[in-house]
């Protein structure tokens, strides 16, 4: 602390010193505000909303954007040669789609011996089919029933998958939500049960398929069964570490306020995490179609998985594509919806839900 | 009693001496039935390594209906862990504590309880948190809710009854909880550091609120706060426990004459019983010669321009 001077004195001593321009505090260090830089990676913040369109649009644009290149612009990949006119070449026919190479050769041989030369256009493999082909594929197998009398109809077999899928994740949740939630509430029952389900959780659930044909038979049972096992041990530690993160604040303000045990769970515990659980749902129904391809090749396959690969059989790749595609815009559908009613079911955690 | 000696202003009322009024005001007060009574509380937490902290030894205390006790200490001195106690949320490692004269075993209806933290729930409305507790006691829900509508005018809420907690200032939020806390009708309300959360203005408000309440309502309030000034301001009595272990340092008998006010702040009585609670909590500062302790700041190293000064 220095003691205070007269003004006049001050002024005076300070002024050859003001002259001088600021030094930076350690000698030869550059001064650290000449280096702002801007940061691309910082705390999240939400977009402005047009911006958030246009990516949301760019984020499958793009994507489709590619596969239309590679299949529109000739110069782009093209590794075969579709056949148009087989000129001389005894062993070609229109529409076959040959090697580059092999075609050249085809070409250059024919020019030797004087005969009519191959015509051909650049063609991808035919398990790349053009955008327009899938959709031509789509709008037909939604709309007309299927040209071959064995096979079955898109939209049946995708009805058939949707109930198998609304079984199997109804049964598992039925179950796993509440042990899941008793679980995350109390130690002693999590430490019973969540060793042997973390173990079993690892088997996978299709080495289950034979012993479930065996035990339900080869139609639906089986494959009902595998969504079930697929899902249900993921969902109760799921759950049970959704439950565990509930406010300890309310939990104990509720036990002042008397509630009790099973009173507690139902009535604070379960209303404070729902809007979580609800989003681990959303989660864990993805989880579930990711088994239904597995399931469904099960016992006699089924549902869409039976058309995928009926349709692959007979080289309709797209098809097999349109039908991929189904699947998709099916769940990204339903997960839009549980979303936007998760908004009105939850008011109070819009972050949440 | 430990502390230095202070100087106190020379004046007819300050903490020990009291005079007149004061004293019997607090005789009044003794005189009435022991509402809380704790006798030897001790609290001993033990880590995952078997290592043990004392956090409270030999607390012994008495209060009696319609006392406003505040609660004071330095950090780390257990006075969280001590309402915590007192709530039935924690465990207690020795001595009693009995509520009315009936031991305390676990939560119970006969003690509310308002949190630091804002614990509304979410999902309810206003009206259906205030009656949530009458309705966890058996009472059926419209009766719950008729109750709590008449809590909620008395707090002056009623306008948000069927309002969502996220639509209310955290003002707000604290008065609906001590509204829920009261519906249950308890005997004694205990609230942990309640105001902490909220700005200097919406404190000072809820200070009043409280007071005025307490007026109002036959309730037995140990308060919590590191806030002297507002422990001086709302209490009758004034607990002070010392850090490590955590122990009664002193009981204070507040000096400062009901009905209370903001202006009192200003009076010689209030400025000795805050300068007391200072010496207490805070020794070494008290203690200390002002700004020949100050010279320790001297080691930091001048960065600026000599003549470049700024005071």
């Amino acid at each position: 602390m220095r003691a205070p001077q007269p003004r006049h004195l001050s002024d005076r001593d300070a002024a050859p010193a003001v002259a001088v321009a600021p030094l930076p505090p350690v000698a030869g260090a550059a001064p650290v505000a000449g280096r702002a830089r801007r940061s691309w990676i910082g705390v999240a913040r939400p977009l402005s909303r047009r911006r958030h369109g246009t990516l949301t649009l760019l984020s499958f644009l793009i994507p489709l954007g590619l596969w239309a290149a590679v299949s529109y612009l000739p110069f782009l990949w093209h590794p075969l040669v579709e056949v148009t006119n087989p000129g001389d070449v005894a062993w070609m026919e229109p529409g076959m789609r040959v090697p580059r190479a092999a075609f050249a050769e085809e070409v250059a041989a024919a020019q030797g011996a004087g005969g009519a030369g191959p015509e051909g256009r650049p063609a991808n493999p035919v398990y790349l089919p053009a955008p327009h082909e899938v959709a031509v594929a789509l709008w037909t197998a939604l709309t007309a029933p299927p040209p071959q009398r064995d096979a079955i109809w898109l939209p049946a077999s995708l009805w058939h998958s949707i109930q198998i899928i609304f079984w199997g994740f109804t049964i598992s949740s039925l179950v796993g939500v509440p042990l899941g939630v008793l679980c995350g509430a109390q130690a002693s029952i999590a430490r019973l049960t969540e060793p042997v389900i973390e173990f079993v959780r690892y088997l996978p659930a299709p080495a289950f398929g034979a012993l479930m044909v065996a035990i339900l038979g080869i139609y639906d049972g089986p494959k009902i069964a595998i969504i079930v096992i697929g899902t249900f041990f993921q969902q109760v530690l799921v759950i049970a570490n959704t439950t565990r993160r509930v406010d300890p604040l309310l939990v104990e303000a509720a036990l002042t306020m008397g509630s009790r045990n099973l009173r507690l769970i139902r009535r604070v515990i379960v209303p404070a995490v729902l809007p979580q659980i609800y989003r681990d749902q959303r989660i864990l129904l993805g989880w579930a179609w990711t088994y239904l391809i597995v399931a469904e090749l099960i016992g006699t396959s089924s549902g869409i998985t039976f058309f995928i690969t009926q349709q692959a059989r007979y080289q309709h790749f797209d098809n097999v594509y349109a039908a991929i595609l189904v699947i998709g815009l099916v769940g990204i559908a339903t997960d839009i919806a549980l979303a936007l009613l998760g908004r009105r079911l939850f008011p109070y955690a819009r972050a949440e839900a | 009693m430990s502390g230095a000696p202070i100087t106190l202003p020379i004046e007819a009322c300050d903490y020990r001496t009291q005079c007149e009024p004061v004293r019997a005001r607090f005789e009044r007060l003794k005189a009435r039935e022991v509402a809380l009574r704790v006798e030897g509380l001790g609290k001993v937490f033990r880590n995952a390594d078997g290592v043990e902290t004392v956090a409270l030894r030999g607390i012994d205390l008495v209060t009696h209906r319609r006392e406003f006790l505040c609660v004071v200490g330095p950090s780390g001195c257990g006075k969280s862990t001590f309402v915590r106690i007192l709530a039935g949320l924690e465990t207690k490692s020795s001595g009693t504590v009995s509520v009315g004269g009936v031991p305390v075993s676990g939560p119970g209806a006969d003690r509310g309880m308002v949190f630091q933290g804002y614990t509304l729930f979410p999902w309810l409305t206003v009206k259906r948190n205030v009656a949530f507790g009458l309705e966890e006691n058996g009472e059926a829900r419209h009766v719950a809710e008729r109750e709590a509508l008449q809590w909620l005018a008395l707090i002056g809420l009623e306008r948000f009854a069927d309002a969502y907690p996220h639509q209310l200032s955290g003002g707000m939020k604290q008065r609906v909880a001590i509204a829920r806390a009261l519906a249950m009708r308890p005997r004694i309300l205990l609230m942990d550091e309640p105001f902490s959360a909220l700005d200097a203005q919406s404190r000072a408000r809820m200070q009043a609120y409280l007071i005025e309440i307490w007026r109002k309502i036959d309730i037995t309030i140990v308060f919590i706060t590191h806030d002297l000034d507002e422990a001086v301001y709302l209490a009758d009595r004034i607990l002070v426990l010392k850090a490590h272990p955590g122990e009664v340092e002193e009981l204070i008998e507040v000096p400062v004459p009901r009905p209370r006010h903001p202006g009192q702040m200003q009076t010689p009585e209030f400025h000795a019983t805050r300068a007391r609670l200072d010496a207490l909590i805070h020794p070494g500062e008290a203690e200390a010669d002002g700004p020949a302790d100050l010279g320790g700041l001297d080691m930091v190293t001048r960065m600026a321009s000599v003549g470049d000064e700024v005071e």
